[in-house]
């Protein structure tokens, strides 16, 4: 168990900043997600605490003592690779034992460890085999027996479940987050699936152009969203962004709700919605619409996503308008310029 | 039916092609064995003893000329030839595989032309060089002066192969607890050993092959190796031994080319890789 801190973390290729000054600090033994596009500096800020990439300025710190400039053999952190990189010449029991071997640990020892880990991880039946012999979910138990097994005080995730079948991925999400909670290891889990990041971590912190936006919990994000990208990036669909001139108002898509069902003093905004498109989705229902009235008036019509939490069909149809409603309560406001979380129209933030 | 017609038209075509390639060596193992008076006989099968076989010409070979020092010769260079070549061009190859950027991209291709500027070009210039390292009529002139060659077609060849290998096991290693030194040995090495397999394959039949470098900077006969020595000494004037001469390349060719056909896929896949990403 350990708390990870970055200081005015910087890296950059060349001139290209990857990134650009990033202050987290884990609680010990959290999962701290680390949630962003591609492209946007998580894969560096990973390798940079794991020593593969040395930081061009700022400071890593496991329990207050800085790792900078120490070799990763020397640094207690584990790594979990996106392909696993599993080493293909070695069975399954001398890959989890490499890191043991690598690092002295005494043989007597080594035998207790790996049946430690081959218990927790229930891949003892595996033992004998090549990896290439290995599913992906058995590779995966593999790549986190061969992490686990030598102690480390920080795990690294890199999309640890991205190379898995999508039938299979959400149970091993569940498995991942047992063996945390089993093991209370302070871990890194860098993903670009907002899925994984809310459903796993204690905390999300989303991550765009070398910098963090916002560091919270899953519910926080997707509740609260800091700034504009944020409101953009948490959830399928994304929050309904609407320009309402002076300010940007932000709504979930299961927040605009038909205007019969809410009472006139709660409304924050009454939009005339022209219905374009219906999706059924089992559960839901998304509607896509083009805002006919209700906002100030600009050159294209704003679209919306609304979500129907029902599987009978909607009571309208394509081509219909309809008056749809967003709740004060419901409602977020954006400054049009920085981006930033408002309290609402003409007000500053708190 | 039909696929019983199928089949043994492909086995008949196997056994076609493998008469095919295989008749040379055949004619030369068979010349070995053959009576001088049988051999000039322009009536008689090449095929067959009519007067029975004969060793005399074996005896020769190894006790009436330098063949057993040539041979000698010749494995001393090509033991340390490929030493050489391996000692350099893995961890040449490991480092440019790794380097990342425009320089890492075409490194692997200037690295296989200096294999393509051809050695009658070179031999003049290395002559030189020989003539002032004192190493003329020495087996050390060609244990110098053919890595020239081995070492950078090696390095390329081993650049497919350790390009092929995932950086992230290296990478997984260091966090392992490995060193990069043990990292490579211990992770990276273990997956490019065909590919040093077929190296030391190639750079022990290039030494062996070359011609003009062993003529040029070697003329006393105790120090030549097996491409000079043999046809200077089973060659006098416009006499051929002939069954002489079969024996002393066959008994060198059969095991190379034993060694190549074992090999084979392992040269083609590292030809693949190394051309797929020069």
């Amino acid at each position: 168990m350990a708390i990870l801190e970055t200081r005015a973390l910087e890296k950059h290729f060349g001139r290209i900043p990857a990134v650009n000054g990033i202050d987290l600090t884990s609680e010990d033994g959290e999962l701290l997600a680390i949630l962003g596009p591609s492209g946007s500096g998580k894969s560096t800020l990973m390798r940079m605490v794991a020593g593969l990439e040395e930081p061009s300025s700022g400071d890593i710190l496991v329990d207050n003592e800085s790792i900078v400039g120490v070799p990763p053999k020397r640094r207690n952190v584990a790594m979990v690779f996106q392909n696993f990189a599993l080493y293909p010449h070695m069975s399954v029991r001398e890959n989890i034992r490499f890191p043991l071997v690598a690092r002295k640990v005494p043989e007597a020892e080594q035998q207790q460890k790996i049946d430690w880990v081959t218990g927790i991880l229930e891949i003892e039946n595996l033992l004998e085999r090549r990896p290439t012999r290995l599913s992906g979910g058995q590779m995966q138990r593999v790549a986190l027996a061969r992490a686990l097994v030598r102690d480390p005080e920080l795990f690294v995730f890199d999309e640890p479940l991205s190379s898995l079948d999508a039938q299979i991925r959400s149970q091993a999400r569940g498995e991942l987050r047992e063996l945390h909670d089993r093991t209370r290891i302070t871990t890194l889990y860098v993903t670009h699936d907002q899925l994984e990041a809310l459903g796993l971590a204690d905390r999300v912190a989303v991550i765009h152009e070398g910098r963090i936006h916002q560091l919270g919990t899953p519910r926080e994000l997707y509740e609260n969203p800091g700034n504009l990208f944020v409101a953009g990036f948490i959830g399928d669909p994304p929050m309904n962004l609407i320009d309402l001139g002076d300010t940007i108002l932000g709504a979930r898509p299961e927040h605009l709700l038909e205007a019969d069902s809410v009472s006139q003093e709660e409304i924050a905004v009454d939009l005339d919605v022209e219905i374009e498109h219906l999706e059924f989705l089992g559960a839901e229902w998304l509607i896509y619409g083009a805002v006919r009235g209700g906002v100030p008036e600009g050159d294209r019509a704003p679209r919306v996503i609304g979500r129907l939490r029902q599987a009978e069909p909607p009571g309208f149809g394509t081509g219909e308008r309809r008056r749809f409603v967003i709740r004060q309560s419901n409602a977020r406001y954006f400054d049009p310029q920085s981006g930033e979380r408002t309290n609402g129209p003409g007000v500053a933030a708190a | 039916m039909h696929r019983n017609v199928r089949k043994s038209g492909f086995y008949f075509a196997v056994v076609g092609l493998v008469l095919f390639s295989i008749l040379p060596i055949l004619y030369a193992v068979i010349t070995v064995f053959k009576k001088q008076s049988e051999l000039f006989d322009a009536g008689a099968n090449p095929f067959i003893y009519e007067r029975g076989p004969t060793i005399e010409h074996l005896l020769f070979l190894f006790t009436d000329t330098k063949y057993p020092l040539f041979l000698w010769n010749s494995l001393v260079i090509g033991v340390c030839v490929v030493a050489i070549t391996v000692l350099l061009a893995v961890p040449a190859a490991y480092a440019l595989a790794r380097l990342t950027g425009r320089w890492g991209e075409s490194s692997g291709m200037a690295i296989f032309l200096v294999y393509l500027v051809p050695p009658s070009l070179l031999f003049l210039p290395l002559f030189r060089i020989v003539v002032d390292l004192n190493l003329t009529n020495t087996i050390w002139s060609l244990v110098l002066v053919l890595p020239t060659a081995t070492v950078p077609f090696c390095t390329w060849l081993l650049l497919g192969f350790f390009r092929s290998v995932p950086r992230e096991l290296d990478e997984a290693a260091l966090i392992d607890g490995c060193s990069r030194f043990q990292a490579f040995r211990k992770v990276v090495l273990p997956q490019a050993l065909p590919g040093i397999g077929a190296c030391v394959v190639f750079a022990f039949s290039l030494s062996l092959a070359n011609y003009i470098y062993s003529v040029t900077f070697i003329s006393e006969s105790a120090s030549r190796n097996l491409s000079a020595g043999v046809p200077m000494e089973l060659i006098r004037g416009d006499v051929y031994f002939w069954p002489s001469l079969m024996a002393a390349t066959a008994i060198v060719a059969i095991p190379l080319g034993i060694a190549y056909g074992l090999l084979f896929d392992y040269l083609v896949r590292g030809f693949q890789s190394a051309e797929a990403k020069a």
